[in-house]
């Protein structure tokens, strides 16, 4: 009898909170550094009114790197029609994380890049494995997302670029 | 309470809570769920077994649940029965993590009750983190608390237990966790008080961490020992920047702490790690140098490899990301001692230039090497008691590890990419044994090229060539891979590893697998039948042994 008043309990207010809350997932909070050391909380990424990409990513991950090698041609185009802003967030741990900084400009990668040793912010957005893109409005509610890259996907941004930077 | 009440009160609630103006700011939900299912078939041939349940099938849910700065969520976890190559001890279906956290908007507090990952500095003497693919999860159980009193100082404090297995349930290890970590950077400190802005970006810190666990005593020959019950360790560390340059430096040492990894001996540990770095637009390179000796660090004294790390110490080579490169000889830190340097290159050749070609061409290049520590053997009672002396932080005279690569790329036309990679190793398997077949050093050359075809709008066409020499072993190998892609949404790949030069002609095995998925946004559905060898399994720097196996995967990951 007690167990049923208990899971009764939990059901409820469970059901309660879930009916008090918005199924869009916003950006979460997180404090990270960048490359050049400085911290950077993952609240202040949106710039307001300009749509943010956010892609996870890491030096030892080869669809990643791809992802990214292939935006950085289309990024001034894609900045000058819809303002777009791009973040690459590495989830490379202490193993590769001095790789990083290198590789970025062996590549000249023009994006922001943080980096996510711990995954602190990989799990607050329920990244499960990368890469994962996230497209953030310019009212920092997550509109689109996608868990792969293959090459082409770059004319599925493009068009939900156009569309959320209106 | 029954389901009926409970229903009408969720109706009700939503509204009554509205009435009464409890209903401030929305929260959000966010979750992902993760599925693996396993089928089994024999082949003797390849060491594949059948377990008795004949499936194996592991699943995790994620849920958070945010509003403001308080965040709560839980993750539920299946193994029914684990998948192989995971540890076979996980059972059952429950919650194995939870928590509550509060962070204050402006970052000054941010506390948490529950389960926490956590990593102080480079996380040479605590680092609690999650390889979920690979089984690897030590989540503190307790309590975090974080203050930024003002710019640029971070003070960190928390009290746990890690997880150490799952059984319907979280079950933490029987030590307790208990460290204080503080950072200054000393660029916004000043910045807040006085307006400077050196070029030069100066981060400091220091961490003690102490962990807790019921003593006793051992017997070495006639000697008996008292097992230390507290055994602290600490680490200083300094990170400076200027002009593209970068450099680290980190020391870390530990009290005695007789444990399995160090066959009970009463010696310090100590690390030094030390990094230098240069980059510009094109450029960049790296040095670095690292000396660990006797800093296995475990919430329990008694356990091994994966279990209950407090600390992380990642190994000197690079995490490879081909077939061959990466899961046949993937070197390990040699967690009782060793001395380490590696050094890195990183070269963009412009474009438009004779060799850069019309789009550029990346070159890097990567040298690693480990070696035993330098040491001398103590004698009698002494060497039961304390082992050896180390003589110098440089390298001793049994070589673990050399790995050199240098890898090309360059995209020829807006539909044609190629890179080529050349490896060259010394593996020695009886400091990291990841084969059974050979004691040794293992010496091979690899090559690997890698295309990349666009062949219709959004198609295209991937493959992979990998070749690997070795006269030890099990011989050379070869791995053909394709992969076709429909962006956005399909893929289907083949990928045949081939032992073709093993001496014994019997073992010269084809394993073959293929695979298809959809993806549709965040969500990934993929299905792969064929042969996996035995061997390891590395996710960013970690690696598992892995089971041959001889079956069906079906992978599925979404999130929202």
């Amino acid at each position: 009898m007690k167990s049923n008043i208990f899971e009764g309990v939990i059901a409820l207010t469970l059901i309660a909170i879930i009916n008090t809350c918005s199924w869009a997932q916003t950006l979460p909070t997180v404090q990270l550094k960048n490359m050049a050391g400085e911290s950077i909380s993952t609240g202040d990424l949106v710039t307001e009114g300009s749509p943010t990409l956010i892609c996870f990513w890491a030096t030892w991950c080869s669809p990643c790197k791809r992802e990214l090698n292939n935006y950085a041609e289309l990024y001034e185009d894609w900045q000058d029609e819809t303002g777009v802003n791009i973040i690459a967030v590495s989830i490379d741990d202490q193993r590769s994380i001095r790789r990083v900084a290198p590789y970025v400009n062996s590549v000249l990668w023009d994006y922001d890049v943080l980096l996510d040793p711990n995954k602190d912010f990989a799990r607050a957005m329920q990244v499960v494995n990368v890469p994962h893109t996230f497209l953030v409005n310019g009212d920092g509610d997550i509109v689109w997302q996608h868990n792969n890259y293959s090459d082409g996907d770059e004319e599925e941004v493009y068009e939900q670029l156009l569309k959320w930077a209106e | 309470m029954n389901l009926k009440t409970v229903l009408v009160c969720a109706i009700l609630f939503p509204a009554i809570a509205a009435a009464q103006g409890q209903v401030k700011e929305a929260g959000s939900v966010s979750g992902n769920l993760q599925m693996l299912w396993q089928s089994y078939s024999e082949d003797p041939l390849i060491g594949a077994i059948v377990p008795p349940e004949k499936s194996g099938f592991n699943a995790f849910g994620n849920l958070i649940y945010q509003q403001g700065g308080f965040s709560a969520g839980m993750r539920y976890e299946s193994y029914l029965n684990a998948v192989l190559g995971f540890p076979g001890r996980f059972k059952g279906s429950g919650v194995g993590y939870r928590y509550a956290r509060y962070a204050d908007p402006t970052g000054k507090v941010d506390f948490t009750v529950g389960n926490f990952y956590e990593q102080f500095g480079s996380g040479m003497i605590l680092r609690a983190y999650e390889e979920r693919a690979l089984g690897i999860d030590n989540a503190l159980d307790g309590v975090r608390l974080i203050i930024r009193p003002i710019e640029g100082i971070e003070l960190k404090a928390l009290y746990g237990k890690q997880r150490l297995d799952f059984d319907s349930r979280l079950i933490n290890g029987p030590g307790i966790v208990r460290a204080v970590d503080g950072s200054i950077d000393i660029n916004g400190l000043l910045a807040k008080s006085g307006g400077y802005d050196w070029k030069t970006k100066i981060t400091l810190g220091a961490s003690f961490v102490s962990k807790f666990q019921e003593g006793g005593t051992i017997s070495k020959d006639s000697l008996i020992l008292i097992l230390p019950e507290n055994i602290g360790a600490w680490s200083y560390r300094l990170d400076a920047q200027r002009a593209g340059w970068s450099a680290g430096l980190e020391y870390s040492g530990k009290i005695n702490d007789p444990n399995a990894d160090n066959g009970y001996t009463y010696r310090n540990g100590e690390a030094l790690l030390v990094n230098l770095g240069y980059t510009r637009r094109g450029l960049g390179f790296s040095v670095s140098a690292k000396t660990v000796d006797n800093m296995s660090f475990r919430s329990d004294r008694d356990v091994l490899l994966f279990d209950l790390p407090i600390n992380y110490i990642p190994a000197i080579t690079q995490q490879h990301t081909y077939n061959l490169a990466a899961t046949l000889y993937p070197y390990a830190t040699v967690i009782s001692g060793e001395s380490s340097a590696s050094a890195e290159l990183f070269y963009n050749i412009p474009k438009g230039s004779r060799l850069g070609g019309k789009y550029g061409t990346t070159l890097s290049m990567n040298f690693a090497a480990a070696n035993g520590l330098d040491t001398t053997h103590l004698s009698g009672q002494d060497e039961l008691v304390y082992g050896y002396e180390r003589n110098s932080w440089g390298f001793g005279p049994s070589k673990f590890v050399r790995d050199f690569n240098v890898q090309v790329s360059r995209k020829v036309s807006k539909k044609f990419k190629w890179k080529y990679t050349y490896y060259n190793l010394e593996f020695n398997t009886l400091a990291t044994p990841v084969t059974t077949t050979f004691k040794g050093i293992v010496y091979a050359d690899i090559h690997v090229f890698e295309t990349q075809v666009r062949t219709r709008k959004r198609q295209s066409l991937r493959t992979e060539f990998q070749a690997l020499f070795t006269e030890q072993d099990k011989g050379d190998w070869a791995t053909v891979l394709a992969e076709y892609t429909w962006s956005p949404h399909w893929f289907v790949s083949v990928v045949d590893q081939y032992n073709f030069g093993n001496s014994n002609k019997d073992a010269r095995v084809h394993y073959l697998y293929g695979a298809v998925g959809r993806i549709d946004g965040p969500h990934r559905l993929s299905i792969g039948y064929g042969k996996r060898r035995e061997g390891i399994f590395c996710i960013g720097g970690v690696c598992r042994a892995v089971p041959a196996s001889n079956g069906f995967e079906v992978n599925f990951t979404s999130s929202f």
